[in-house]
């Protein structure tokens, strides 16, 4: 009886305990905004591209942006590096603030913003040079000369893009000499090789086979502890598979922007689900 | 034909599949009711054999979801709408099953006369099926507001549920020598309140369609 008693008090003991975070507390804690878009307008020419986008993009998440040919999305992640700014007839108005600061402001160093905001392309594009100059080359932008240290940044990027094991002995050979799943993977490295804080990528595996795909987005999902990654997708299998969050853009707008399980299951605009399941685009 | 008309017309014949395996067996659930009052020994067989083919209606649905989920990666309403017929498809050849069930009861009873009235029994029965036609054209016309009235026929099955078994119940300590029909007939209502609870899942299924969310009929 009395040790029943002693029992009974351990237990009541236990349950006093506060309970330990769950993985449900942890999703309820708000992550913080990396690169926050509000009332963004941006016009090529005469043309209205980008209509009162407003978008928080969240730290250590994928967020796939969706949307037929023409909606804006490719233009939207070209305006948060700035790059959209080489085409000369492009105005634009409004706030993309990146880490609480305003990128359209005219004081933002474009170079600056540039190694914070990394960008990979649709279709693999390194540099005529070896593999090992393709990765060095941001750092030695950057000033670093050591080759020790530039050894440490080559093989830690070719690592963290999961291609380290191809390509470790042969560093020295032409980057074009690699197959466009490894080259896009290089690209992915020398984004890396400067340390970003964001990763865009338009449409990266567009140009691939289905086995490279599968490694770049295996690797997208790694990147995401240490990074935050911007993602224009035409493959809605893709962003259901790998995105955090997703938005729909549709004639420059954002129809619609939520977590992906959402939008893949019950989304809440007739337009969204109109595309995702194929009625058009 | 678009792509996309091809994938509305393929899931459109699925749907048609799943409304003809629905009627063939309520038909055969309504067999199983007349040769069990009827005393039809030869209909009890009949429903036995028919389930064969209710089996491979429901086996054929399976197979072309599968094949059309496969080809077409459906997301949103049409993944939904898919899973909801492979489901609801799965419920009704229950409903075969114990169709079957009670068949065998029939079988079993024979000729012997009913120890007790069984026209607390017949009603369930004739409700049962009432509520699973409901169900079928609820479906049809995607009525949501039927779907929920269907769950108020099942709080009704499952008293007079209830009110059978505790009858039987009391049965078996009057004439116990009895015992063998007391248990068929309990088996029986147990078999049809199963019915009711199909339909009501059904039910369950237009809403989460319709919605995208889970809701409970069956209190």
């Amino acid at each position: 009886m009395v040790e029943l008693m002693i029992k009974n008090e351990k237990a009541k003991a236990t349950i006093k305990t506060p309970s330990p975070m769950t993985s449900e507390h942890i999703q309820t804690v708000e992550k913080n905004t990396v690169v926050q878009t509000k009332g963004f307008n941006l016009w090529y020419g005469d043309h209205h591209a980008l209509k009162d986008i407003n978008l928080d993009i969240k730290e250590n998440e994928v967020t796939a942006i969706i949307g037929p040919s023409g909606c804006g999305k490719s233009t939207y992640i070209k305006a948060l590096n700035r790059m959209v700014e080489l085409v000369p007839i492009v105005k634009t108005n409004g706030e993309i603030n990146y880490r609480g600061r305003n990128i359209l402001d005219p004081s933002y160093e474009v170079e600056e913003l540039r190694t914070k905001v990394g960008m990979v392309f649709q279709k693999p594009n390194p540099f005529p040079k070896s593999i090992y100059d393709n990765i060095a080359y941001g750092p030695r932008i950057h000033g670093i000369k050591n080759k020790k240290i530039l050894d440490e940044i080559v093989e830690k990027s070719l690592r963290g893009a999961a291609i380290w094991d191809e390509v470790k002995d042969r560093l020295n050979q032409n980057a074009y000499g690699l197959s466009g799943g490894q080259q896009q993977r290089i690209c992915i490295a020398r984004c890396l090789a400067i340390e970003p804080d964001v990763i865009l990528m338009d449409e990266p595996t567009s140009a691939l086979d289905p086995i490279s795909t599968l490694k770049v987005e295996e690797l997208v999902q790694e990147l995401k502890d240490n990074y935050s990654i911007i993602i224009v997708t035409h493959n809605m299998q893709q962003a259901a598979r790998i995105s955090d969050k997703t938005a729909f853009f549709l004639n420059g707008e954002v129809v619609e922007f939520d977590q992906t399980d959402k939008i893949f299951s019950t989304p809440r605009d007739k337009r969204t689900e109109d595309y995702i399941s194929g009625r058009f685009g | 034909m678009s792509a996309r008309e091809r994938f509305d017309h393929e899931i459109q014949a699925i749907q048609n599949d799943f409304i003809e395996l629905c009627n063939r067996s309520i038909e055969t659930l309504e067999n199983s009711f007349e040769a069990l009052f009827q005393k039809n020994l030869e209909q009890a067989q009949q429903v036995i054999i028919q389930d064969v083919e209710i089996n491979r209606m429901e086996e054929a649905i399976n197979d072309r979801v599968i094949k059309l989920m496969t080809r077409q990666q459906p997301v949103a309403t049409d993944l939904r709408r898919l899973i909801v017929l492979l489901k609801a498809a799965s419920d009704m050849e229950r409903v075969g099953d114990h169709a079957v069930n009670i068949a065998k009861e029939a079988i079993r009873i024979g000729n012997e006369r009913f120890i007790t009235s069984v026209e607390l029994l017949e009603d369930m029965c004739y409700k049962s099926t009432e509520m699973l036609r409901q169900v079928v054209e609820a479906f049809v016309e995607e009525n949501m507001s039927k779907a929920k009235e269907i769950a108020e026929y099942d709080d009704e099955i499952d008293e007079m549920y209830g009110d059978m078994i505790k009858h039987l119940m009391q049965l078996s300590s009057v004439v116990p020598e009895n015992i063998s029909q007391i248990t068929y007939l309990s088996f029986i209502c147990r078999f049809v309140e199963r019915c009711a609870d199909h339909a009501t899942n059904i039910a369950e299924y237009l809403l989460y369609l319709k919605k995208g969310q889970r809701f409970d009929l069956n209190h």
